[in-house]
């Protein structure tokens, strides 16, 4: 008796081509940004020239000078050091945030397409409501039943962006669960988690990266604006939501201090929106038009 | 479409009923003992069983769930903590000023964003189309709290012209009627208060209406692009047909479908956003009442405040539904 293997193979899935996606000034201009910012989170203590909680009252609201590049705060701590290490909480939120969005609207979404009937049904009416709520109100309402601070107004960021995944990789799923190459592996035995998790989600998580890309601008932006709520990181944590919201209050004799953190934000979240148009527009052309 | 329209009523209805659950089981599982809240740290422990029982905080919770909605059925939200007013009667005085800014600043998006995407979406990959796409992607990625101190800093400061916060000169208002600053001083016929409404209104609307107006400048071009490059447009100017009619008749009504889910979309966004915006620029909206309500943990207002919110976004988006069926034959006659 000769044993047979059989072997059941996926489509050869979109390779990510990473040159091509770079092919555009903007492509690799958001990608340098990020990657700058990814290297000053692990050498903000290298590059910083100041501890950013070190309190000078003699340089207190200091303008920008040789010794404080980008000026001192009211307590004299030096703008350039605390934006710098604030590049670690904002690129922390998207790590934690976001990837707790990701997995867990993937699983939801996995799940939900895959099983479909009641387990369908129930998972997305929940996601329907979620939904229901503008974004950054549901934070509020989670950090508001969880408390204030950097980690639960993580944890609330994640939860709100949960839904968008879900709804996305079901789509995903629905689609790739019918195609032929995983009818014919479950024709031949494979048990429903080989299923889900060797053909159906590898098939389907090129959107999702896009996805995630994109979504970390906005994590970046929800998460600092939390802060600067009061309700995020809280101080004398060197967060650009916390800074800027120092910085309001001596907007009009000390501009420095909200200015050069809020220049931060918008250059972290103009990178991953570079990288993410330019990723998108790879994988799915008829956008670019 | 009266089948239709009530289908769609049902679903809100279902929808508003799921978010009242999340509020409410947000706001009683997770926690934190509303008891302790209210009495504070030094209550004894018989001070604190008794306003349990008093507030049925010693029901089962699906027990105090169904109290909670026969309330909220009647308007009844329970008392504001720091007010102690009516909290829903806290959270509709507020929310004048966040509609006000919300339909300004929509107003605004969709005045310059829509013709922005037109010109871009009739030139692609011109000079004008890159620097406009640019200029959107700027504004996409802008933190609105950011650029509204920006902008402070800049008109209200630096240059004077605008004032840097507040609805209103002090001592300055006209006759309340709706609430909404410009509307009561328009009835109030005074154009000076008319005047004054709208420099103050104007930064905060600049600032929200930045997000959404790059948004959808951006959706309007893409979906130009889009309708350009489909047969009866092709058919239409091998006819002949001078190209204003071409893009106004033939393009531009098919691309305004998707854009009207944005602008629709967008309300949530507005809304968010509103939170920041009032807090940047020291209104009393609704956005502001809500964070206070969460920093001093007033739950009666943040629960009325987060469930008259969901209301008002699932009723516009109903809206918008509707309005597809303006704009597109095919779906009024399905």
């Amino acid at each position: 008796m000769t044993t047979e293997t059989v072997q059941v193979l996926s489509p050869t899935r979109k390779p990510l081509g990473v040159r091509r996606v770079l092919r555009r000034i903007s492509a690799r201009v958001g990608l340098l940004i990020t990657v700058v910012f990814l290297l000053l989170t692990v050498l903000a203590p290298l590059v910083a020239p100041y501890d950013p909680y070190d309190q000078d009252l003699s340089s207190a609201l200091s303008p920008p000078s040789w010794i404080h590049w980008l000026g001192a705060d009211q307590y004299g701590r030096d703008m350039l050091s605390r934006v710098l290490y604030g590049t670690r909480t904002a690129l922390l939120a998207v790590v934690v945030a976001d990837g707790l969005a990701l997995v867990a609207g993937c699983t939801l979404g996995l799940l939900a397409g895959f099983f479909g009937g009641w387990v369908e049904a129930v998972i997305m009416r929940i996601v329907d409501m979620v939904l229901a709520f503008p974004y950054l109100l549901l934070a509020l309402i989670i950090v508001a039943a969880l408390g204030p601070g950097l980690t639960n107004s993580m944890i609330a960021i994640g939860i709100v962006y949960t839904p968008q995944y879900a709804r996305l990789l079901r789509g995903q799923v629905l689609a790739v669960r019918q195609a032929d190459y995983v009818r014919a592996s479950r024709a031949l035995g494979a048990s429903r988690l080989r299923l889900m998790l060797r053909h159906v989600l590898p098939n389907s998580v090129t959107p999702i990266l896009v996805m995630a890309t994109l979504q970390a601008g906005s994590v970046v932006v929800e998460t600092a604006g939390l802060s600067f709520l009061g309700l995020g990181a809280q101080p004398p944590s060197p967060d650009w939501g916390a800074l800027l919201a120092d910085g309001q209050s001596y907007f009009l004799t000390a501009w420095w201090i909200a200015t050069f953190p809020g220049l931060a934000i918008f250059l972290v979240v103009l990178g991953f929106n570079l990288l993410g148009d330019a990723l998108r527009d790879h994988f799915d052309p008829r956008r670019t038009a | 479409m009266t089948r239709y329209l009530v289908g769609r009523i049902g679903q809100l209805v279902l929808v508003l009923f799921g978010v009242s659950v999340i509020v409410f089981f947000t706001m009683h599982v997770l926690p934190g003992d509303v008891a302790t809240l209210l009495l504070g740290e030094r209550a004894t422990l018989a001070q604190l069983a008794s306003l349990r029982h008093q507030l049925g905080l010693d029901q089962p919770i699906f027990i105090q769930y169904f109290y909670f909605l026969l309330q909220v059925l009647q308007g009844d939200f329970g008392m504001s903590l720091r007010s102690n007013h009516a909290a829903l009667a806290d959270v509709l005085v507020a929310f004048p000023v966040t509609l006000q800014l919300a339909l300004a600043a929509l107003a605004l998006a969709v005045v310059i964003g829509v013709p922005v995407g037109i010109i871009a979406g009739t030139r692609p990959s011109g000079l004008l189309d890159n620097l406009l796409m640019t200029a959107t992607l700027f504004g996409v990625s802008m933190p609105i709290f950011w650029l509204g101190l920006m902008l402070l800093l800049l008109f209200g400061g630096l240059l004077g012209w605008l004032p840097i916060g507040g609805l209103m000169p002090t001592g300055l208002d006209a006759p309340r009627v709706t609430g909404m600053t410009v509307i009561d001083s328009l009835i109030s016929g005074r154009p000076h208060l008319i005047w004054e409404s709208l420099r103050y209104l104007t930064l905060p609307a600049v600032t929200l209406a930045t997000i959404p107006l790059a948004m959808i400048a951006r959706i309007t071009r893409s979906e130009m692009l889009a309708m350009g490059s489909l047969d009866h447009v092709r058919t239409a100017r091998a006819k002949g047909m001078p190209e204003r009619r071409v893009i106004l008749r033939h393009i531009l009504r098919n691309a305004l479908i998707p854009v009207v889910t944005v602008i629709g979309l967008q309300l949530g966004l507005l809304l968010s956003g509103a939170v920041l915006t009032e807090t940047i620029f020291s209104l009393p909206g609704l956005g502001r009442l809500m964070v206070d309500s969460i920093l001093s943990r007033d739950y009666p207002v943040v629960q009325a405040g987060a469930l008259f919110i969901a209301f008002v976004f699932v009723l516009v988006n109903l809206v918008v539904d509707l309005t597809y069926g303006l704009l597109d034959p095919r779906i009024r006659r399905s």
